[in-house]
């Protein structure tokens, strides 16, 4: 054991003397600005990312197998064979998967909040919803991974889109506003509840009557009456017939202004209440 | 007013049943250190969350450089920074990378972020570790590493909630002197602190705080003027003579002295420092020996002891000797 390479000096101390002349040149550059103050949050999700690569796993394996699972379970007894079902599951499942994903924004929310590191940008002068929508934005990162990765899925189990590239470009567009402005529910319930399991907790209870009481899976004529009535109103449905119409090379027309009334509202709603847990969070 | 770092009016937070603040009224003025003393629970991090913003209170008034902490929240944000309790650093992260994101959520562009946190982390003796994620870090690094961040925009007050808590002695002294360049910058420090000897190291001036209220507010040396003469510390050579020394003590210094956990030492604080000749001459007619013997000023500790009739913190004497 002599020949240990790495030396075992102790830890460098600090410099009260460099110190002293970085505290003389801390002078304040001029104050960026909200934007530019997102785009730096999104930038911090983006090298948790590269640091951690593996958690882009979870949020790709989850939907592949949904897919799957989907399609040879319920594809012959839904739409008489794999391949039509697929034509209608495939907007629809994209959808899903990212919802889903994005309830891990709540979780990683809470994760900061406990670990304190918000308390640092909390007392930071700048917008203060910064740190939360640059979150967002770098997060629509993980659903465009989600949503390709699910699509290419699809398309390999014998999807073919009739909007082609351009089609299911502007799908997927629309389907990141949406899920944009939806997560602002999670980051809500993130600022409520004490732990990441209680967030996933109520998360889950909360995605699984926009999920499934929707018509992602099945066409809701075939639903009883009070079904098809929550189906009607669910923003989700509004989101999955917009991005099906997208990807199928149909005008998407009024179901686009749906979306995007519902889009608005969640963030002026969620996104005010968040911002006012924000404030004096637990 | 606005000559003052720090102004409080009968502030006070609420936690259920519990009034982590019950009415704290404070005029710091600007330049040096001034110290937060109490034990676990006091009240300290509750009172620095709420002048550093992040908190707001139930009832009363602060002003932060003359700044309202409610209404004038991010004028006060944009002259201190707060180094919290526990670390506020993203583990995830490399310390370069930490410190860049908060010197460009300060308006650094590109280049100058890195330089900046280049900079700091050089100052900080981090430099070697910059490229590794702040998970890595051991104890002390961390902290440094909290601290600069703290100092990426040099603040006018910085707020140090229980800087030196869990540290070891080396990485403790280190923490002193990084206060101590703040302070001859010219920055404001606010330092909490359980340790009595920090606060009597660092603060020029302290105050003690207990169950959300100021209980005593001085110079170190007048804390301790207020608790009497000073005291004797005795450390006989055998344990089995300490019983026998403490009846003597009482009798000839006419008050109360103390056993401490140390099984060979004695205190006793006292009211007539002339008595301790007569004493000490006792103790050797006894045939005690003595390993030590010691007249100091008072300590903090007695200081805490006399003001709340409880000791600063159970277990004390561990963390010091640790
Ligand atoms: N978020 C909270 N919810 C409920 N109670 C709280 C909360 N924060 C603080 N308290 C209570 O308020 C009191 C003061 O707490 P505070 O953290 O200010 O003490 P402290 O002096 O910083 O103690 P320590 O030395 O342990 O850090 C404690 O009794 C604590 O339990
Ligand atoms: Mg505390």
């Amino acid at each position: 054991m002599t020949t240990q390479t790495a030396p075992q000096t102790a830890e460098a101390a600090p410099r009260p003397a460099a110190i002293a002349s970085a505290l003389a040149s801390g002078s304040r550059p001029r104050r960026p600005g909200a934007l530019s103050e997102s785009l730096t949050f999104g930038w911090r999700a983006l090298l948790k990312i590269k640091h951690s690569p593996e958690q882009l796993l979870d949020v790709t394996l989850s939907p592949v197998l949904m897919v799957l699972l989907f399609t040879y379970l319920f594809g012959g007894a839904i739409a008489g064979s794999v391949e039509d079902y697929i034509a209608f599951l495939a907007p629809g499942v994209l959808v899903q998967s990212v919802l889903i994903v994005s309830m891990y924004t709540g979780a990683t929310l809470r994760e900061d909040i406990d670990k304190g590191v918000f308390d640092r940008f909390r007392a930071l002068p700048i917008w203060r919803p910064s740190a939360l929508v640059g979150m967002l934005l770098g997060d629509t990162v993980r659903y465009t991974v989600a949503a390709a990765v699910t699509a290419i899925a699809c398309l390999f189990i014998g999807w073919r889109p009739a909007g082609g590239v351009a089609g299911v470009a502007a799908g997927t567009a629309v389907m990141l506003v949406f899920a944009f402005a939806l997560s602002w529910i999670w980051t809500f319930i993130a600022m409520l509840v004490s732990s990441q399991r209680a967030l996933m907790g109520i998360a889950w209870i909360a995605v699984m009557p926009l999920v499934f009481g929707s018509n992602i899976f099945v066409d809701p004529s075939t639903m009883p009456g009070w079904l098809q009535g929550w189906v009607d109103v669910n923003p989700v449905s509004h989101a999955v017939t917009a991005v099906r119409d997208l990807m199928n090379g149909v005008s998407a027309g009024s179901e686009l202004v749906w979306v995007a009334g519902w889009s608005a509202a969640l963030v002026a709603v969620f996104g005010t209440l968040t911002m006012w847990r924000y404030r004096d969070p637990r | 007013m606005a000559d003052l770092a720090i102004e409080t009016q009968g502030l006070v937070k609420v936690y259920g049943a519990t009034r982590a603040l019950d009415g704290i009224d404070l005029a710091i003025p600007r330049g040096g250190v001034h110290g937060f003393l109490g034990p676990n629970g006091a009240g300290k991090t509750t009172a620095i969350r709420i002048l550093a913003t992040l908190i707001r209170p139930d009832a009363g008034t602060a002003r932060v450089l003359g700044r309202d902490v409610i209404h004038q929240a991010h004028e006060v944000r944009s002259l201190v920074s707060l180094t919290g309790q526990f670390a506020s650093i993203d583990e995830d992260l490399s310390g370069r990378e930490n410190l860049r994101l908060i010197a460009k959520l300060y308006g650094y562009g590109g280049a100058s972020a890195t330089g900046r946190a280049d900079e700091l982390l050089e100052a900080f003796g981090l430099d070697d570790a910059a490229a590794k994620q702040v998970k890595n870090y051991s104890g002390g690094m961390r902290r440094r590493m909290d601290i600069a961040a703290s100092l990426v925009a040099t603040p006018e007050v910085l707020f140090l909630d229980e800087p030196t808590t869990g540290l070891d002695p080396r990485s403790r002294n280190e923490v002193w002197d990084i206060v101590r360049a703040l302070v001859a910058h010219g920055t404001t420090v606010m330092l909490t602190t359980q340790y009595l000897d920090e606060a009597d190291q660092l603060a020029d001036r302290i105050s003690v705080i207990d169950h959300g209220r100021i209980i005593a507010e001085g110079t170190s040396t007048e804390l301790k003027a207020s608790v009497g003469a000073g005291s004797l510390h005795v450390r006989v050579m055998h344990r089995d003579d300490r019983e026998r020394a403490r009846g003597i003590l009482i009798r000839e210094l006419g008050v109360e002295v103390e056993a401490m956990s140390d099984p060979q030492a004695l205190v006793a604080a006292l009211e007539d420092r002339g008595r301790v000749t007569r004493a000490i001459t006792a103790l050797e007619d006894a045939r005690i020996e003595l390993a030590q013997l010691s007249l100091g000023q008072p300590t903090l500790d007695e200081v805490f002891l006399a003001l709340t009739g409880h000791a600063a913190e159970p277990g004390d004497d561990a963390e010091e000797a640790a």
